[in-house]
């Protein structure tokens, strides 16, 4: 029997130098990974320190303060549901709409070329031109409508700002009902809204939700627009209205990182980990409601 | 050349066909050498030839059943359509028919032997033109086998009258013989045995013009549909 | 282009007149001008891209929901032509109606997907009633009847085809068009799916695409043999597999190319 160098199915030199190479990338990917990892662990846990030890009741029923001891999230944390609440009810079926009509309704012409790469764009223009767009039309403009510097306006504003996000993911998911369901139904003859209500929106909805959700998760940090457009730094009420002046919590971990007292960054801190909590919430609802509805087609 | 022409592949199933072919064409050229053994059996009162005959006898039925399994094996296994389906029931047929004429030879062959025991009596030169014309069909018809000859088939089969006729002059030629003689009564029946199988051999021949014309005719190679009402621009 | 007439009883259930079919500047169906009997199966063959698929859909004018589609000529339903002003496709889509090559059940119930068409098309009446006779046409009841709001997503691809069949038929069509119905399956469902046919040509009128020629001798009355979008032969099934007049069919349907 000939020794193992001279058996048909063992590995070649040329191979083995092959191999050598595929190690070595994989190597690198996975240093790079780890190294990512490693800060934001980093990260958390430095918050994690900084703040939990200022995860107290109070944290959450007062409002902020000069004292750290007696400060509190509380104007912040209900601003920020506020918020959420109105962009979703706003953004969701103004995105949804959209992205059927582009999807489903509109010709393919040069126009709905232009209309795509439109959207396309203005999901990645600066947050902060959303501010400057936001102050001067609801802001000022609409003043009558929103009452001026209103979680309306900051709604409004934000709504703007993820409905490019919305309206793509929901064209996405529109997208991926394949084009045989929809054949089906034609062939029995229905009219196209039938097809879309019983066939296209109901397989779609779940991509939907979830791309909701994550643009949400997105604005829910969003800062710079909202300052831009009169998100008070220091309110000490709860809105109760939509017409309401407000702030949210992004603004309120800013306003107290720039403190110099150690305490008011742990505060913030503890803010911090908070608006984390929620986030990672909401993209675990996200993550939830993709797996559950994923279709094998 | 027409775009379908170019695209054509050659298939095995074509080899397989031509394979078939050339049997059927060996089973053809026994059966022919059969006939002529015989019929020189016949003439020179040849013994020998009379023997020969009859031993290849055994080579066409084996060649029948060959052709035979092979071609149910193409039907099963190819499942042929138009030309090629037509081809091979009309191979079936024509082995089936070979087969005929190689008995029809050998009885011939059995009038000779019993000829060169029989009362000496003079051959109708009635009885060689019928040979001729009865192998000269056969030629033919495998001719037109070959060459997908529809206009030699056709005139094989109309030449089958003339055969028929010659089968009468012969049998009335010999009846009047046997009256004349009774010592030739033996001779003369066998010369219309001789004859009545020459006819049958004509009539087999006939049957073969006939599936070369339903090979080649139910199809037209021109470009033109007889059902269409009117012509097709092409 | 004078049409291709095969003799058969009756008014035919569809004709077409010189239709073609252009998509931008290429033609894929030219002048096609063929008559389809009343309660029998048409087969339309040919190698890819003969344009049988795209011929099959003006039927039914599916071709509308390709964007730069465009028809000339006519198909004549009824005494009208489906491509006419005044006629609504969706209304069109009820009386003529389609199986597609890969069965494509929606995810909801067996019994859902059988009640979609009727209900979409506002019929009214006993819907168990209208899923059970559908079923049982299309020879599934007995396997499903049990399970009914099962998703039809569980079924094996025969049962699947077999449901789509049931869900077409629930909308009560005239002319039922297949595109292709069985080259998705394995043989057995395969040979179920044509018994199923030569079942159901007794109350409708069937036009089916295959690329199977074997399967269009079993199953079907008349052949038609396109060619690069032509019509090049017409005629009763016999006649097309053991005795075509044109060259080109012969070569097809023995193998010889395509």
């Amino acid at each position: 029997m000939s020794d193992a160098s001279e058996r048909l199915l063992s590995t070649p030199p040329d191979l083995v130098r092959r191999r050598r190479w595929g190690r070595a990338f994989e190597l690198v990917c996975l240093g790079t990974t780890v190294v990512g990892v490693v800060f934001l662990a980093i990260m958390l846990v430095d918050i994690l320190i900084d703040g939990a030890g200022w995860l107290t009741g109070t944290f959450f029923t007062e409002s902020p303060s000069r004292i750290p001891s007696r400060a509190g999230i509380k104007p912040a944390l209900a601003g920020t549901l506020w918020l959420m609440g109105l962009v979703a009810l706003i953004a969701f079926p103004l995105g949804v709409a959209a992205a059927v009509y582009l999807e489903e309704y509109a010709a393919r012409n040069w126009i709905q070329s232009v209309i795509q790469t439109n959207i396309a764009n203005l999901a990645g223009v600066p947050s902060i031109v959303y501010g400057i767009l936001g102050l001067a039309v609801f802001v000022r403009w609409m003043f009558a409508l929103t009452g001026g510097r209103s979680v309306l306006s900051g709604a409004l504003t934000i709504s703007l700002l993820v409905l490019p996000v919305i309206i793509i993911a929901g064209q996405e998911a529109i997208r991926a009902v394949p084009g045989s369901i929809r054949e089906a139904s034609y062939g029995l003859g229905a009219t196209r809204w039938q097809t879309v209500r019983h066939h296209v929106l109901p397989n779609a909805l779940p991509g939907i939700m979830t791309g909701t959700i994550l643009a949400l998760s997105r604005a829910i940090g969003e800062t710079a627009p909202l300052i831009m457009m009169g998100a008070l730094t220091f309110i000490a009420f709860v809105p109760e209205g939509p017409r309401d002046a407000f702030t949210v919590l992004p603004i309120q971990i800013f306003n107290w990182a720039s403190r110099p007292q150690d305490e008011f960054r742990n505060l913030a801190a503890a803010a911090i980990i908070v608006l984390l909590v929620l986030l990672l919430s909401m993209n675990a609802v996200a993550i939830w409601m993709r797996n559950k509805y994923r279709k094998e087609w | 050349m027409s775009p379908e022409d170019s695209a054509k592949t050659l298939r095995h199933f074509d080899q397989e066909l031509d394979d078939l072919r050339e049997l059927l064409l060996q089973m053809a050229g026994r059966a022919e050498e059969q006939m002529r053994d015989g019929l020189t059996a016949v003439k020179r009162l040849d013994a020998q030839a009379a023997q020969q005959t009859m031993r290849a006898d055994r080579d066409v039925d084996a060649l029948e059943l060959e052709i035979e399994e092979q071609a149910i094996n193409l039907l099963a296994r190819r499942q042929p359509m138009a030309g090629d389906l037509r081809t091979l029931v009309a191979v079936l047929k024509i082995s089936n028919d070979l087969e005929r004429v190689g008995d029809h030879a050998v009885n011939i062959a059995q009038c000779a032997k019993r000829l060169a025991e029989a009362f000496p009596m003079a051959q109708p030169s009635e009885l060689d033109q019928m040979a001729d014309l009865a192998t000269g069909m056969l030629r033919d018809a495998i001719t037109a086998f070959i060459d997908r000859d529809v206009a030699l088939a056709r005139n094989v089969c109309m030449r089958d009258e003339e055969v028929d006729r010659y089968n009468d002059t012969v049998f009335r030629l010999m009846l009047a013989r046997m009256a004349e003689n009774t010592n030739t009564v033996i001779p003369a029946l066998q010369m219309m045995l001789v004859a009545r199988n020459l006819e049958r051999v004509a009539d087999l021949a006939t049957n073969l013009g006939e599936d070369v014309i339903y090979i080649v005719e139910a199809r037209t190679i021109k470009h033109r549909a007889t059902e269409i009402e009117g012509e097709f621009d092409q | 282009m004078p049409t291709i007439k095969v003799t058969a009883e009756g008014t035919p259930a569809l004709e077409t007149r010189d239709l073609s079919v252009l998509y931008g500047e290429t033609k894929a169906v030219k002048s096609i001008s063929m008559e389809i009997p009343r309660n029998k199966i048409v087969a339309l063959i040919g190698p890819s891209g003969c344009g049988k698929s795209t011929l099959i859909r003006c039927f039914n004018r599916m071709n509308d929901l390709v964007p730069n589609a465009r028809i000339e000529g006519q198909v004549i339903f009824r005494g009208e032509n489906l491509y006419a002003e005044h006629v609504d496709p969706v209304e069109v889509r009820r009386r003529i109606g389609m199986v597609f090559q890969k069965p494509n059940p929606f995810p909801k119930s067996i019994y859902d997907n059988v009640a979609f068409g009727p209900r979409i098309n506002g019929v009214n009446g006993d819907m168990d009633e209208i899923v059970e006779v559908s079923l049982q046409q299309a020879a599934l009841w007995e396997e499903v009847k049990d399970r009914l709001e099962v998703s039809a997503l569980e079924l094996s691809g025969g049962q699947q085809q077999r449901l789509c069949i049931a869900r077409a038929l629930a909308v009560t069509p005239e002319v039922l068009l297949m595109d292709e119905p069985a080259s998705a399956l394995d043989p057995i469902a395969t040979s179920k799916i044509e018994e199923l046919i030569q079942e159901l040509v007794k109350n409708y009128t069937i036009v089916i695409v295959t690329h199977n020629m074997q399967q269009a001798a079993r199953v079907s009355d008349y052949t038609a043999y396109l060619y690069l979008g032509e019509l090049m032969e017409y005629d009763v099934t016999d006649k097309i597999f053991t005795a075509p007049s044109e060259r080109s069919t012969e070569d097809y349907v023995t193998g010889r190319f395509g």
